[in-house]
C-alpha cells in the first residue's frame, strides 16, 4: 500500500511537522521526513486534526434509501473530516437485531470512507415496550456498544432502568433521546414567546430536562453509564453538571446546530430549521457553549438527519424533523465555539474525536495523531471561508440550515486507515476508496 | 399590498387604509347595483384545507361583488403522507392561472410558505392558518368596532383609547392573535382573559394585559367584550374540567351581560356555542355585533382582495 | 424644462364661471341639476360651479362625488389607488340632469369608468361632461360638453392643477414629465 507523506501540517497544540503514513498507521511524525515512494500532501497552512468521530448519525439504510445510504452518508462524513460514524437505529427494519446491525456494518466496511459503527435499538421496533436483543447485537460481528431509541425517548421509567442495567451487562451504554412524550405531543418548536406568536405547538425545555434528571438518578441508582443525546437547553446543562458533581457516570452531547442557531429562524416557517430537539433561545446556545467549554458537555455529535426534499418543501407542521450536518460540522464548530474563544483546537480534538470514541468504545483514537496509531486524521484549512451551498453537500439530503450562510474553514483532506478518502477538498472516488478498504481489511486479516 | 399573511406585518397607517377602503366597499352594499367591475378577469381561488363555510362564503361573496371569477378548492388532508402536497396544489393553481389564493390551512405558517415558496406567483390571503393568524377576521372586528364608535365618520380613524377584552381559548386562537396585533397597533387597549391553561407561554410579552378573572376584567367596564369559541375537545385535553365550570368562570351569561356599560359591544367571531362561552341573551342583545361582523366581513374582504390584486406587479413600471 | 404656468387663479375662476353659465343655458325647464365631481379635484370644482350657479340663478343644484377607482380598467398598470368615497346627493340621480365634473380631460378612460360608476348608482335623464382643462389625446369616443380651457399638449408633458382648497395655491402649469 502506498505510503503518504503529509508535509508541514499544523497540529492542534500549535506545533508543526510532517506526518508519514505507512501500512495504515502513522509511521513517523517529525520535521523534514522523507519517503521517496510516498504520495505527497502539501499541508502548508492546514491544521491536522484526529479523525472526527460522530456518535450520532442517521445513515437511513436499510429502509430509507431515498434519504441516505450507508455509502452516501459515509461520503458526507468523509468530506466533513470524519473517520468514524455511529449509525442510528431508526432504520426500517429497525436495527434491533444482529442481522440488521451486521448488514449496516458490512455496508460501511464495503464503502470504506469511514468506520461505520451501528447503534442498536434499546427496544424492539423503537416502540418502548420490550428490550431488543441487546446481547445478540453486542455479540455480533458488529460488536454494538451503543444502544439508542433515538428519535424516540425511552420514556417508561421502569424500562429505562432495565435498559441501563441490561446494557451494562454487555459493557455498553444507553444513549437517551430525552423527550417526555406527553409534554411534546404535536410539538413543533421551542416553547416560548416566539412559539406563542407563531402559533406553533411548543416543545418545552422541561420535556428534555425532566427526562435527563430522571435518567441520571436512575443511572446512579443502578450504577450504569448513561449518555444523553443532543442536549439543547440551559436547564439540561445544569442537570448534567449537577449529576457529574455527584459522580454519576453520565456523558452528554451537543450538536453543532444547537451551538450556533436559535429559534428565531422558525419565524419564516422555513422547515429547514425544524429539528428535534428544536432550536432554542440564545441563552440556551450560550449555556451549551459554556457547558462544552467547562466539560459538562463531553462531546459534539452531528445528529445528521437527511430527508428527501419533499419532506421539507412543505408547511412546517407537515415537515420532517432534522438537518444534515456531517459536511458542515467542523465549520459550524469553528464558527460557534472556536472563533468565539470557548474551545481551542485541542479541545475540538477531544470533544469531536477522542471522547466520542471513548464513549462508543471505538479503538484507535486514544492518542490522536500519534506514531503507531491508525492513520485516521483530517487536514483542515481554518483560515478560509465560503458561502455554504448545496454544492458542498455530499450526502443525499439537501436539508442543511446553512445554505447561503458564510461559514469558516474547509476540509482539504481526510485519511482513514492510512488511505485518502478526501484529497484537494474533494472526495476520492468510490471505487478507489472501496479498493483501499478491501486491501486494508485483507492486510489486517492476512 | 402584495399579500395579506398576518396583522403583525401591518403598520398603523396601512391598517387604517384597509379599513377606509372597506368603508367604500360597504357603501356599495347599499347601492342599487351591488357589484363592482374592479376585478373583472381576475381569478380568485378559495383554497380551503379546513372546512369553514362561513369564511369561504364571505370571501366568495367579496370576490363576486368585485366581479372576479371564483374557484372553490376544498382540499382536506394536507400532509405529504395524506395525499397531494401543498406544493403540488400550489403549482396546480398557478397553472390554472390564479391571481389570488385565499388559503385556510390547519398548519400555522402555510400561507407564508406559499407566499415565499416560488411555487405560485399569486397574491396570498391568509384566511386562517392553524393557531397562528386570521387577519381578515381581525380587520372586520376592528372595522365593526370603529363603525359602532364613530358611525359614518369612521374614515381615517383608528381605535385610540378603546378598551377591548378578549375572553377564551387564547392559546389556540388565531382570531385572538390577529386581534391583539391589529387592535393594539390601532391604539386600542387589549386585555386577554382565560384560565392559565389556555394562555400561551410568553403571553405577557404581547401588547396586551392578561388576567384570569372575567369578572375582574368586566369590572373595568371595557368598551368591547370579544368572546372566543371554545372547542369541546379542549375539555378532553385537560385544559379545563368541564363545560359547566368553564361557562361559570369565563362565559358571558345574562348576569354578566347586565354589568356591561350600555354602549359597550359584545363580539363573537362565530360560530357560537350558545350556553357555553356566550348566552343567547348576550348573543342576541342590541350590544351584540355578531351579524354586523358577518356583513362587515364581506366589505373588509372586498377591500383586501382589491388591495392585493390592484397595483403593479413587481417588474412592471 | 421648468413648469410653465398656463392658467392663473383668475383664469381658473373665469373659466369656471363660464362653464356655470353654459350649464345653466343647457338646462331645460324642470331639469333637476346634479353636479358630480370626480375626486379629488373634480369635487372641489363641482362645489365652485355650484356656488356660481347659486349666485347667478335660482336653479336648485345638488352636488356629490363620484369615485371611479373601482371601475377603472388600468388597476394593475398603476400603483394601487386608494378609492375616495362616492357621495350620492340625497335626492339621488334618477331622472336628473347630471354633469360630471373632472379637472383635466385626457385619454377619456376616467370618464368611461365614471359612466359605469354612474350606472351603478342610478339612471339619470342626461349626463353631461364638464372639464376645466381638455388636453387632447383621447383614446375613447368621449367629448366634453363644457370646457374651461383647451390646452393642446404633447403626451410627454404633464399638466398640473393646483386648487386653493387642496394645495394652498392655485394655477395650471405644464411641464416636461420626468422620464
Amino acid at each position: 500500500m502506498t505510503a503518504i507523506l503529509v508535509r508541514g501540517a499544523g497540529f492542534a497544540d500549535d506545533s508543526r511537522g510532517d506526518i508519514l503514513v505507512r501500512d495504515g498507521v502513522v509511521a513517523e511524525i517529525g520535521s523534514s521526513l522523507s519517503d521517496s515512494g510516498a504520495q505527497l500532501i502539501d499541508a502548508d497552512g492546514l491544521l491536522a486534526l484526529p479523525g472526527l468521530v460522530d456518535l450520532h448519525t442517521h445513515l437511513r439504510e436499510p429502509g430509507f434509501e431515498q434519504s441516505e445510504t450507508v455509502l452516501t452518508g459515509s461520503r458526507a462524513a468523509a468530506i466533513g473530516g470524519f473517520t468514524t460514524v455511529h449509525a442510528m437505529a431508526n432504520t426500517s427494519p429497525v436495527s434491533d437485531t444482529a442481522g440488521v446491525v451486521e448488514q449496516v456494518q458490512r455496508l460501511g466496511d464495503a464503502a470504506g470512507y469511514v468506520t461505520v459503527r451501528p447503534i442498536g435499538a434499546v427496544t424492539v421496533g423503537l416502540e418502548g415496550k420490550q428490550l431488543s436483543e441487546i446481547g445478540a447485537m453486542a455479540g455480533s460481528r458488529a460488536r454494538v456498544r451503543v444502544f439508542s431509541d433515538d428519535g424516540k425517548c425511552v420514556s417508561d421509567a421502569l424500562l429505562m432502568r432495565r435498559a441501563l442495567e441490561y446494557v451494562m451487562t454487555f459493557g455498553g451504554v444507553v444513549a437517551q433521546h430525552a423527550q417526555e412524550p406527553r409534554l411534546t405531543e404535536g410539538a413543533q418548536m421551542n416553547e416560548g414567546t416566539l412559539s406563542g406568536q407563531l402559533g406553533l405547538a411548543g416543545w418545552p425545555a422541561v420535556a428534555e430536562e425532566s427526562i435527563i434528571a430522571r435518567d441520571v438518578l436512575l443511572a446512579q441508582h443502578v450504577g450504569a453509564r448513561l449518555h444523553v443525546c443532543h442536549v439543547s437547553t440551559a436547564g439540561s446543562v445544569e442537570v448534567v453538571r449537577w449529576a457529574k458533581a455527584r459522580g454519576i457516570q453520565v456523558t452528554a452531547e451537543v450538536t453543532p446546530h444547537h451551538l450556533l442557531l436559535t429559534e428565531d429562524l422558525a419565524s419564516g416557517y422555513d422547515a429547514r430549521y425544524k429539528v428535534n430537539p428544536p432550536l432554542r433561545r440564545s441563552e440556551d446556545v450560550e449555556a451549551l457553549r459554556a457547558g462544552l467549554a467547562d466539560g459538562t458537555i463531553d462531546i459534539i455529535a452531528t445528529d445528521h438527519a437527511p430527508h428527501p426534499s419533499e419532506a421539507k418543501d412543505c408547511e412546517w407542521d407537515a415537515a420532517a424533523f432534522g438537518m444534515v450536518g456531517l459536511e458542515s460540522a467542523l465549520s459550524v464548530v469553528q464558527a460557534s465555539v472556536v472563533d468565539t474563544g470557548h474551545l481551542d483546537w485541542n479541545d475540538v480534538a477531544r470533544v469531536f474525536s477522542r471522547v466520542p470514541a471513548e464513549i462508543g468504545l471505538v479503538p484507535g483514537y486514544e492518542f490522536g495523531i500519534a506514531v503507531g496509531s491508525p492513520a485516521d486524521f483530517t487536514l483542515y484549512d481554518p483560515a478560509t471561508s465560503r458561502v455554504f451551498g448545496v454544492e458542498h453537500l455530499r450526502g443525499k439530503g439537501v436539508n442543511s440550515p446553512y445554505l447561503s450562510a458564510t461559514l469558516p474553514g474547509r476540509v482539504v483532506a481526510t485519511l482513514h486507515n492510512g488511505y485518502a478518502t478526501v484529497l484537494d477538498g474533494e472526495l476520492v472516488d468510490a471505487e478507489s476508496v472501496a479498493q483501499s478498504a478491501r486491501r486494508t481489511s485483507g492486510a489486517q486479516h492476512g | 399590498m402584495r399579500h395579506l399573511l398576518s396583522t403583525r406585518d401591518l403598520g398603523h397607517d396601512e391598517a387604517v387604509a384597509i379599513l377606509d377602503v372597506a368603508e367604500d366597499m360597504a357603501d356599495v352594499a347599499d347601492r342599487e347595483v351591488r357589484k363592482l367591475p374592479t376585478l373583472r378577469g381576475k381569478t380568485v381561488v378559495n383554497l380551503f384545507f379546513e372546512d369553514s363555510t362561513r369564511t369561504r362564503i364571505s370571501f366568495e361573496a367579496a370576490a363576486k361583488r368585485l366581479s372576479a371569477d371564483v374557484i372553490n378548492f376544498s382540499a382536506k388532508g394536507s400532509s405529504v403522507s395524506k395525499g397531494e402536497s401543498l406544493k403540488d396544489t400550489a403549482q396546480t393553481l398557478a397553472a390554472i392561472g390564479a391571481d389570488a389564493v385565499v388559503i385556510r390551512h390547519g398548519a400555522s405558517g402555510a400561507p407564508a410558505v406559499l407566499a415565499d415558496s416560488g411555487w405560485i406567483d399569486a397574491a396570498i390571503v391568509n384566511a386562517g392558518d392553524g393557531t397562528h393568524e386570521h387577519p381578515t377576521q381581525a380587520l372586520l372586528d376592528a372595522f365593526t368596532i370603529r363603525r359602532r364608535i364613530h358611525g359614518s365618520a369612521a374614515r381615517a380613524k383608528a381605535l385610540d383609547g378603546v378598551s377591548v377584552t378578549i375572553v377564551g381559548d387564547i392559546l389556540h386562537s388565531r382570531v385572538a392573535r390577529s386581534n391583539v396585533w391589529l387592535l393594539s397597533s390601532l391604539g386600542a387597549a387589549v386585555t386577554l382573559v382565560a384560565p392559565a391553561t389556555l394562555l400561551p407561554i410568553g403571553v405577557t410579552e404581547w401588547p396586551a394585559s392578561v388576567g384570569y378573572s372575567l369578572d375582574a376584567a368586566l369590572a373595568k367596564r371595557p368598551d368591547v367584550v370579544m368572546m372566543l369559541r371554545i372547542q369541546s375537545e379542549r375539555m378532553h385535553d385537560a385544559f379545563f374540567p368541564n363545560a359547566h365550570e368553564y361557562s361559570r368562570e369565563w362565559g358571558l351569561g345574562d348576569e354578566r351581560l347586565r354589568t356591561l356599560a350600555a354602549d359597550s359591544i359584545v363580539m363573537h367571531p362565530g360560530p357560537m356555542n350558545r350556553g357555553l362561552e356566550i348566552s343567547s341573551g348576550a348573543a342576541d342583545s342590541p350590544r351584540s355585533t355578531v351579524l354586523e361582523q358577518v356583513a362587515n366581513g364581506v366589505s373588509v374582504r372586498m377591500a383586501v382582495l382589491y388591495l392585493v390584486l390592484s397595483g403593479m406587479k413587481e417588474g412592471q413600471s | 424644462m421648468p413648469a410653465r404656468i398656463v392658467l392663473q387663479q383668475a383664469d381658473i375662476t373665469r373659466a369656471l364661471t363660464r362653464i356655470s353659465h353654459e350649464i345653466l343655458e343647457s338646462l331645460r325647464s324642470g331639469d333637476d341639476l346634479v353636479l358630480l365631481g370626480i375626486p379629488t379635484r373634480g369635487v372641489v370644482l363641482a362645489e365652485r360651479i355650484a356656488t356660481v350657479i347659486r349666485e347667478v340663478s335660482d336653479v336648485p343644484v345638488a352636488i356629490g362625488a363620484l369615485d371611479v377607482t373601482m371601475y377603472r380598467d388600468d388597476l394593475d398598470r398603476n400603483p394601487t389607488r386608494a378609492p375616495s368615497p362616492t357621495q350620492v346627493p340625497p335626492g339621488g340621480i334618477d331622472g336628473k340632469f347630471v354633469v360630471l365634473v373632472d379637472d383635466v380631460l385626457y385619454s377619456g378612460r376616467t370618464i368611461r369608468a365614471a359612466l359605469d360608476a354612474l350606472g351603478a348608482i342610478g339612471r339619470p335623464r342626461v349626463v353631461r361632461l364638464a372639464a376645466l382643462v381638455d388636453r387632447g389625446h383621447r383614446e375613447l369616443p368621449i367629448r366634453p360638453d363644457f370646457v374651461g380651457k383647451n390646452l393642446p399638449s404633447a403626451q410627454t408633458e404633464r399638466i398640473n392643477l393646483h386648487l386653493e382648497e387642496i394645495d394652498g395655491d392655485e394655477f395650471v402649469s405644464i411641464e416636461e414629465a420626468a422620464q
